[in-house]
């Protein structure tokens, strides 16, 4: 290293140091219930995981399709920007039916606190005893809430504008409980459970996020017409957490008609809170709507545990290794992970550059409808963070 | 067109027209009249389907409503209002389990005139009515869980599946997507995949794919042309049928049919019943309108049908003469007039 890059990197770690006094003094002075800047990760009661000399280990899974690439580029900017992060590689083989390659990754999650993790595949040649291992991570590690913000981006282009909706989703019940039967051959039964605690504890976090985040209104998403018992319960907790919390407004919307109004006026939405199924189909709705899957980042969140994943979930086995794939979402989940460790200042000038490079329309991937390819994407982010300053290695 | 005329001159058939409450008289009558004015060979029998309580106490709708559907075997339906603390199911549940009614077929197609962000939609969602998620079989296991279940059986997937390749088969559509959820609910999920995989052998004029739920909502909001016949159990149905209701304006404009055993089929609008404007002459026929159309084509006559439909879209495409919510000040008789002054150009 030379003697300028020790002297600029000891000032990029001072720049560092001073960013967490000057947060923690402000924390100190306003009270953490105030703190609603958006980008910090006030709203997880972990604290933030023990660092070794100086560094944070954090769990990476690369999943299939186009995970490992991705990784690969997250690793890479991330060198780049002399990130004192260390990823721990646990592969997860998607076509062995052993649970050992998912229990070595938990296990490494579990170590370490935090994970990055791409999508892994469910092979449907396997018997259904086989759990979705995306699944297994989930609710084994009770990652109870998955957060996806869904923000209109400046310079993509949409059939609708200004969406600002903050989507928040029970990971571990309801739909998704892998409870299934097959009572005599030709009928089965799936299981959806409705817990109280569950649905307390999701409708607490969902209010207590729009607090800390200045948001002005919770929607709960439910079927409780049809479904009077299950989503009835969800709602009626909804409705009890909500009474807690006088200065945010809540109503309630019936599923189907939520996604009516999603694709003809999105706008009206602000925070929406819903068990598992409505949340799968909910967030892709709106996805879809500001731009697709290359851009929104997910976060799932427990009370020990947190992992970052692209919002939508997707493989993308079709454009596996062609270069083509949109970095974006997992660049974008990359800044929350570094949020979450309370990097703010590394997590604000990567997420300040990506968005620089998406308004770009020139660099725009496939997905976007342009003729980007990722490397192209990945290597204006890294210019567009080395022009802002001395704190990253040479391109 | 013409050999179809001359067969069926002089063969009236009957429907059983079940005008509905709220603004359902009007926009029924308004939909009599325009195919008055089209000479379409129908004669309605109008019935009531209030529940009454049969013997042994369950709930039933009227048997002279039955008796005229059996005889007819086809219906029209308007929307029906569900009293709440009546007592009673929904009247929509009683109609679907008294007639079996197990696919719920909505063709959504974009509306020239009727601007949405989305254009050029057509694609068609067939949906399992009667099993999946809305069993209603649901209990308190303990105070604070509670269990909902889920049901799939293989011959309700199997004749849904078979519905829907017929039903593109007849319509000339190129493909059938079955759309699911099988990587987390593999056996359910999975079996109803299964069938309709089955079914595919049976019919490979017709391309058949698969896709998760999500990524067809996914899909859907960015570019729904890709999209041609979906179909898909009861849940999923629900939500990507008013999904794609959205993309073309709202269930003001989308019409409804559910195909039952033995041949009953009732064609719904899908609205509700806006007692607000009920009486006041402002209801928009046009969902009711559609949902005869599909009905004139299941019956076989496509000429009545595509004049009626063309008169329709003409008259929203002018802009000249609209409902109130289709972004007109015109009256319901008036917009009526108007389709059925054009009907009668037509021919």
């Amino acid at each position: 290293m030379t003697a300028r890059s020790i002297c600029s990197l000891s000032r990029a770690l001072k720049a560092v140091w001073s960013d967490r006094l000057a947060l923690s003094a402000a924390a100190r002075v306003h009270g953490a219930a105030s703190c609603n800047q958006r980008h910090k990760s006030t709203y997880t009661s972990i604290p933030p995981p023990a660092r070794y000399g100086g560094r944070h280990t954090v769990t990476l899974i690369p999943g299939d399709g186009i995970g490992p690439e991705l990784a690969n580029h997250v690793r890479e900017l991330f060198r780049f920007c002399c990130v004192p992060v260390d990823f721990e590689v646990a592969n997860v083989d998607s076509s062995l039916a052993s649970e050992d390659d998912i229990n070595n990754a938990i296990m490494a999650i579990r170590r370490n606190g935090v994970a990055l993790k791409g999508n892994i595949e469910t092979n449907h040649n396997l018997p259904p005893s086989y759990k979705s291992r995306n699944n297994l991570l989930r609710t084994t590690l009770d990652l109870y809430a998955n957060v996806m913000h869904c923000q209109s981006l400046p310079g993509v282009r949409t059939r609708h504008k200004n969406i600002d909706i903050l989507i928040i989703r029970e990971n571990t019940e309801g739909e998704y409980s892998s409870l299934e039967h097959e009572n005599v051959p030709g009928v089965v039964e799936c299981l959806k459970i409705i817990t109280r605690p569950k649905s307390l504890r999701i409708a607490d976090y969902a209010f207590r996020t729009a607090r800390e985040r200045g948001r002005r209104r919770v929607t709960a998403v439910h079927k409780a017409n049809i479904m009077k018992l299950a989503d009835g319960l969800f709602l009626e907790c909804c409705k009890e957490v909500a009474s807690g919390y006088p200065e945010i407004a809540f109503d309630s919307m019936i599923v189907d008609n939520t996604t009516m109004q999603l694709v003809s006026r999105p706008q009206q939405f602000d925070v929406m809170v819903m068990p598992n199924l409505y949340g799968n189909v909910v967030s892709n709705v709106c996805a879809g709507l500001v731009g697709g899957p290359g851009l929104v980042p997910g976060a799932n969140y427990g009370e020990d545990y947190a992992l970052f994943e692209t919002g939508t979930r997707n493989t993308g086995k079709s454009i596996a290794n062609r270069n083509i794939a949109n970095p974006t979402a997992m660049l974008l989940a990359s800044c929350l992970l570094l949020d979450h460790l309370k990097l703010h200042a590394y997590a604000s000038m990567i997420r300040r550059a990506i968005i620089s490079t998406v308004t770009e329309a020139r660099l725009h991937t496939a997905d976007l409808g342009g003729q980007g390819s990722t490397s192209e994407v990945v290597q204006s982010i890294m210019k567009a963070i080395q022009s802002t300053g001395p704190m990253t290695l040479s391109i | 067109i013409g050999c179809e005329t001359a067969c069926l001159v002089l063969q009236l058939q009957t429907v059983t027209l079940i005008p509905g409450d709220g603004i359902g008289p009007e926009i029924s009558s308004a939909v009599m009249k325009i195919f008055e004015a089209a000479k379409a060979p129908i004669q309605w029998e109008e019935r009531n389907v209030t529940a009454i309580k049969g013997p042994g106490g369950r709930w039933m709708i009227p048997p002279d409503a039955k008796e005229s559907m059996d005889k007819s075997k086809i219906g029209l339906k308007g929307p029906l209002k569900t009293p709440i603390a009546a007592g009673h199911p929904s009247m929509n549940l009683l109609l679907r389990k008294t007639f079996d009614l197990y696919a719920n077929v909505r063709p959504c197609v974009s509306i020239e005139g009727y601007k949405t962000p989305y254009t050029d939609v057509n694609l068609v969602t067939i949906r399992e009515n009667t099993e999946g998620e809305y069993s209603g079989i649901e209990h308190v296991i303990v105070d604070g869980v509670v269990q909902s279940i889920k049901l799939i059986t293989e011959n309700a997937s199997r004749r849904i599946a078979e519905y829907a390749f017929e039903y593109a088969r007849n319509n000339q559509r190129a493909s059938v997507t079955a759309v699911h959820k099988a990587n987390i609910m593999r056996m359910s999920d999975g079996l109803f995949l299964r069938k309709c995989r089955e079914v595919a052998e049976n019919f490979k004029d017709i391309k058949f794919t698969e896709m998760y739920l999500d990524t067809v909502c996914l899909n859907m909001v960015q570019d729904p042309t890709q999209f041609d016949v979906l179909v898909m159990p009861n849940l999923y149905g629900d939500i990507l049928s008013d999904l794609c209701a959205g993309l073309i304006g709202g269930l003001g404009v989308t019409p409804s049919g559910n195909i039952g055993a033995n041949g009953v089929a009732i064609f719904e609008s899908v609205h509700g019943t806006a007692p607000d404007i009920a009486g006041l002459d402002l209801a928009n026929p046009t969902a009711l309108l559609l949902s005869a159309v599909m009905m004139l084509r299941h019956m076989g006559l496509h000429g009545y049908g595509k004049k009626i439909e063309t008169a329709c879209f003409d008259t929203i495409r002018d802009k000249k003469v609209l409902t109130k919510d289709l972004g007109g000040n015109s009256k319901c008789s008036e917009f009526t007039a108007e389709i059925c002054r054009r009907v009668q150009d037509l021919d």
